[in-house]
């Protein structure tokens, strides 16, 4: 602190006043999620909440009606999705860049390629397709056809064999040597050396399944099956001109925000560590 | 032959090892990817069988699609320019000024700036709309009121002027993602010799600093954030229709090629052009990165 000089204090002052201004709306969303009815309808609109409650929440949450499929179960969904999808990408993409970072195969160099290539894939482009391969494999309307699309996902396979690069050889021979099999190696050795990345990649899969939702619109015709963002997509459409719906969809936003919030707060010391290797030699 | 079957079982941990991966990408990336392709040459309406149709696609989209040629594609022209290299200069920009400041002071502003970034789309849609909200009891409209800027309160979202900008300033918001996160290790991560070395070799100021020193030794991560950015501007597509409510947007003000497919695909059913808008989409994209890669690659084949 002290060997600050004054460039870096006028710097400090400058971007602290940017980050407070992009900080803004979060700030705003958390406030809007706790006002009563009364706060929500004032006019002229105020920024701070000043009687904090939890109207909004309990009607978005307790609301039980049997037309309609109740919050709890969409969110029920998310959870179930975004989990088995960051355990199966992270199984999958460790596995794949440790072959690719540590083996020579025939092959190997081309899908390395690809892989890169496909860094810049954005599967909104091919939805059609997509969706026609979905409806094939007969995934519509099941738990596979939110998580088995993630799993082709070369930003993962990426960043963590950018990072198993860095592994010493010497390392896996002794391990070998030790009689562990490649098998072994991947779950004893490059995982705890890697961990990192691993949280880096499963933090980006968290992020990526919990907010999508495509699949829920595309892919599932069941409302049974859908996720927490969809829920969230039909409380804010046509909001724009009606405030009474807002508390609720504020709320929504809330519990769709706030995991990955606390999941980046915990990870992102091991995040900054992952990227400084993130370059593309 | 022999050798070759010899090589794949002698290697067969390493297939093994990569199959879960190769094969979802197969499915979801190659084949999706040729299935557009093959498509684009049909017209399909996802009851009947797909029927050849030949260029015919392509020759409509570019010559009697209105809407595409005085709409989307200019708005897509501008929207890209603004959100990809707008928003990737400001990236590496406050990347670099907040690697200039001491360790604590660092990872709280750079959390700050990231956190948007996880807000993005559906998400925050919530915040904008009452933001943006069209009467006197938005907040914009209701602070502009009062300070005297405007005496009517402006239909932000669906107004033809005012939902380009909105869209791109949402964007650049969320834009601070993993792409910023990786140049700013990058910077972090210059050898301070460098610069030591720089500074005897004659680099005067700051800006010969970035440009001599920092910007060659950050290119790998600048490469990797520009993909990202790519990535994240086509991502932000569906924008427009989340802040409107409505596709197309109002007088297709905020119409990008992403809505033009989707209207296409899903409210018309025209399976096959929607198909061949989707190859134009990714020719667009494989270009850009091409260009990213010629900027910033060190390796001429890739």
């Amino acid at each position: 602190m002290s060997k600050m000089d004054r460039t870096q204090i006028v710097l400090t002052i400058m971007l602290t006043g940017l980050a407070a201004f992009m900080l803004l709306p979060i700030v705003f969303i958390f406030m809007q999620a706790f006002k009563p009815l009364s706060e929500l309808f004032l006019y002229p609109p105020r920024f701070y909440v000043m009687n904090p409650t939890l109207q909004n929440f309990t009607q978005l949450l307790m609301t039980v009606d049997a037309a309609v499929v109740p919050a709890v179960r969409y969110i029920f969904n998310s959870v179930v999705v975004s989990v088995v999808a960051v355990a199966v990408v992270v199984l999958v993409s460790t596995l794949a860049s440790y072959a690719l970072s540590k083996h020579q195969f025939r092959g190997r160099n081309m899908l390395l390629d690809l892989t890169i290539i496909a860094l810049m894939f954005a599967p909104q482009a091919v939805l059609i397709p997509r969706y026609l391969i979905i409806q094939r494999l007969n995934l519509i309307d099941t738990y596979i056809a939110h998580i088995l699309p993630f799993v082709a996902a070369p930003v993962s396979v990426f960043l963590l064999k950018q990072f198993i690069d860095q592994a010493p050889n010497e390392l896996l021979d002794a391990a070998r040597i030790d009689g562990a099999n490649e098998w072994a190696i991947v779950f004893r050795v490059i995982m705890p050396i890697c961990r990192p990345a691993v949280s880096t990649v499963a933090l980006l899969t968290f992020q990526m399944v919990w907010n999508n939702m495509e699949p829920s619109i595309y892919f599932i015709e069941n409302e049974a099956l859908r996720t927490l963002p969809f829920f969230l997509g039909t409380l804010t459409s046509g909001l724009a001109n009606n405030v009474a719906g807002q508390g609720a969809a504020a709320a929504a936003s809330l519990l769709v925000f706030v995991p990955n919030l606390i999941f980046f707060l915990f990870q992102q010391s091991k995040v900054i560590q992952t990227m400084a290797h993130s370059g593309i030699k | 032959m022999r050798t070759f079957l010899r090589d794949i079982w002698r290697d067969r941990t390493s297939y093994l090892m990569v199959a879960p991966f190769a094969i979802c990408f197969f499915i979801f990336i190659v084949l999706p990817v040729l299935g557009a392709i093959g498509l684009s040459f049909t017209t399909y309406n996802m009851v009947q069988a797909p029927k050849f149709v030949g260029l015919a696609n392509y020759v409509t989209l570019f010559t009697e699609d209105d809407i595409f040629m005085t709409h989307v594609l200019p708005n897509t022209f501008t929207f890209a320019l603004l959100v990809g290299p707008g928003g990737y200069i400001l990236a590496f920009f406050l990347a670099w000024l907040i690697a200039q400041l001491p360790g604590k002071i660092r990872t709280v502003l750079s959390l700050a700036l990231y956190t948007p970034s996880m807000a993005s789309g559906v998400a925050m849609s919530a915040i904008w709309l009452v933001v943006f909200s069209g009467d006197r009891v938005g907040y914009l409209n209701s602070f502009l009121l009062g300070l005297g800027v405007i005496n009517e309160p402006i239909n932000w979202v669906h107004s033809e002027q005012w939902l380009m900008p909105v869209m791109v300033i949402v964007t650049l918001w969320g834009s601070m993602g993993v792409g910023f996160l990786a140049m700013m290790a990058g910077i972090l991560n210059v050898d301070p010799q460098l610069y030591e070395a720089g500074r005897i070799d004659g680099v005067k100021n700051r800006l010969q600093e970035i440009y001599y020193i920092t910007i060659p030794s950050v290119k790998p991560q600048m490469l990797f954030g520009a993909v990202m950015s790519i990535v994240n501007t086509l991502q932000a597509g569906a924008i427009g229709v989340t802040l409107s409510g409505q596709n197309p947007t109002p007088q297709y003000a905020g119409q990008l090629i992403l809505n033009h497919i989707d209207d296409f695909a899903f409210q018309r059913f025209e399976m096959g052009y929607a198909a061949a808008i989707s190859v134009v989409l990714l020719f667009i994209v494989y270009f850009s990165s091409k260009l990213a890669w010629a900027l910033f690659g060190e390796r001429e084949d890739a």
